[in-house]
């Protein structure tokens, strides 16, 4: 009966029913009443949102309109811009990432980034991989080399390297290398990985496997991913928060914010009205 | 053939460019042409003799790759760890930032002779005599010697060494540093294993041009440690020392007998402009080599 139902409502594997996940749902982070400025422009105007853990949550939005500046708000990548300051709150687990007490080097290792733009360091495959852990002081060279093939298993692209761990990551295509860019945020096991627009430049088929591993990845990590693909979105989160011009339209279960939004505005963008 | 049409900015540029192609020919011919007949095995490897109207130029080339090896090693880790600060640490706007780069930019212009002397006032009388003083030495580095002709040309050579490695370290791009970021390295680990190995070839381009200033500068070091004749070697860092460049200077300017030192001359000058080649040459290998490691990861 179950499995039935299941079937009938979930055409998505990866739908949420909220029955039986209301009841276990562990929020990983939260904003609250966010504010991100740059000088005097406000980018994000006062934003709550909940991020569920081991769920996918995708933020959609016509350029501009501050999901970047959002998502690099969640590991205070923001910091290294000098005019960049907030308000409100953001929590880890509880914690206000913002509080003089935490140490942001430590935030960051907690939560990993993948750029829009892959971006190896000119360094072997193996030793972008085995760069975090070399940073966190970890000496052990079996244990490095075990954990670089398990995040390069992970990350779906250990067949691809494994017979060329010591060929510059450059030398690899632009799919591969952001593969190799999730395997290298992999190895230092993150609890969140934030993702920022990880396929937009790259083709259909290293799309395809990018979304692939997203969809896997989620089982044991949370899910933020920045998209300008509203397809994408739909494919591969489970909540779904639209912005425009720096406000929080509208957030919910992603099926539910494409098949009947509540804002007009949502129901404009993902129609293709405008952005 | 495509036909070259007659204007005359073209003509005029020519011109120019082809003067400066003859010039530099007309040096290098003359000096090659003149000074590679004085070259011997025993011009290379014995001191000068008999008022320096004979002998070789040993203690000069020991003195000049000597000079130039300790100015390397002072000029290069000042310069760099300053380049890291202007380019990384400092803010723009602060007025220290601007001081330090209002400051890093005159001493480019300063001429080199004002070098010499700030070596003879600062280095010599002042911390020479001071060091002398205070470990209750006799006159030991309160005099001109190599440690200070050293460090004046590492004065000089300071603005090439900062400018052109913090162009360098502003050419990593920024993807690097947000991925290192954002692995949960610091800021210093992240200039540490991902710019600085990124900027070296460029670090050892701002070496490359402060030895070739290096070799060449001849009164920055009047003052401040070369000696006019000596005929043994140096051997501790208080020891004045013969230097290429100065000797040039010295037996064009101060010789007995002019005739007889002009051969002896023209060696001089070929085996000072080879020295800076191969210095030059070691310093670019290296780069190479450097950016070939880098490229195989």
């Amino acid at each position: 009966m179950i499995a039935l139902a299941e079937k009938f409502m979930s055409p998505k594997p990866n739908e949420v029913l909220p029955s039986k996940e209301a009841i276990l749902k562990v929020i990983r982070m939260e904003a609250r009443a966010l504010s991100v400025f740059y000088g005097n422009s406000e980018a994000i105007k006062k934003v709550s949102l909940e991020i569920e853990a081991n769920k996918v949550t995708a933020l959609i939005g016509p350029s501009g309109c501050g999901k970047s500046t959002f998502l690099r708000a969640l590991n205070r990548m923001n910091d290294l811009i000098p005019t960049c300051r907030i308000q409100g709150q953001i929590l880890l687990d509880g914690k206000d990432i913002y509080h003089p007490d935490m140490d942001v080097v430590d935030l960051r290792r907690r939560i990993g980034m993948i750029f829009q733009k892959s971006n190896p360091f000119p360094k072997s495959v193996f030793e972008n991989v085995a760069y975090g852990l070399r940073v966190n002081g970890m000496r052990d060279k079996g244990k490095i080399a075990e954990i670089v093939e398990r995040s390069l298993k992970r990350a779906a692209i250990w067949d691809e390297v494994k017979d060329h761990l010591e060929r510059n990551a450059l030398s690899f295509s632009g799919g591969q290398q952001q593969r190799l860019c999730i395997a290298r945020a992999l190895a230092i096991e993150p609890e969140v990985i934030l993702m920022d627009e990880p396929a937009s430049a790259l083709d259909p088929i290293s799309t395809a496997k990018i979304e692939e591993l997203i969809f896997e990845l989620k089982k044991k990590y949370t899910i933020v991913i920045v998209t300008h693909n509203m397809q994408q979105a739909a494919r591969i989160s489970d909540y779904t928060g639209f912005f425009l011009l720096g406000d929080l339209v509208e957030f919910g279960v992603t099926h539910d914010l494409f098949t009947k939004p509540g804002d007009k505005r949502t129901e404009d963008y993902i129609t293709g009205r405008f952005g | 053939m495509a036909k070259v049409r007659f204007s005359f900015p073209t003509a005029l540029t020519g011109a120019m460019t082809l003067a400066i192609v003859f010039i530099v020919f007309a040096i290098l011919g003359n000096i090659i042409w003149f000074g590679h007949a004085h070259l011997s095995w025993e011009f290379l490897t014995t001191p000068p003799k008999e008022g320096m109207t004979a002998g070789g130029i040993f203690p000069a080339i020991f003195g000049t790759v000597l000079l130039v090896f300790l100015m390397t090693i002072a000029v290069v880790p000042i310069g760099v760890v300053t380049a890291i600060y202007l380019s990384e640490y400092a803010r723009e706007t602060s007025p220290l930032t601007r001081l330090v780069r209002l400051a890093v930019s005159n001493l480019a212009g300063v001429p080199s002779i004002v070098f010499g002397l700030f070596g003879l006032g600062f280095f010599i009388q002042f911390l020479g005599a001071g060091m002398d003083r205070a470990l209750h030495l006799d006159l030991t580095f309160g005099q001109p010697c190599l440690l200070w002709a050293a460090m004046t040309l590492a004065v000089l050579n300071m603005p090439v060494v900062i400018v052109t490695t913090e162009e360098a370290l502003k050419q990593v791009p920024e993807d690097y540093r947000h991925a290192s970021l954002a692995l949960g390295a610091s800021k210093w680990q992240t200039i540490w294993r991902v710019i600085l190995p990124q900027a070296l070839p460029g670090v050892l381009t701002g070496a490359i041009l402060a030895i070739s200033r290096g070799a060449g500068e001849v009164a920055p070091i009047m003052f401040t440690g070369a000696a006019y004749f000596l005929p043994q070697l140096p051997h501790a860092l208080s020891d004045q020392f013969m230097e290429l460049g100065y000797h040039v200077y010295v037996m064009a300017t101060q010789s007995p007998d002019v005739e007889a030192t002009k051969p002896i001359l023209y060696g001089t000058v070929f085996v000072l402009l080879s020295v800076t080649f191969l210095l030059n040459l070691s310093a670019i290998a290296l780069r190479s080599a450097l950016r070939r490691r880098f490229q195989r990861g």
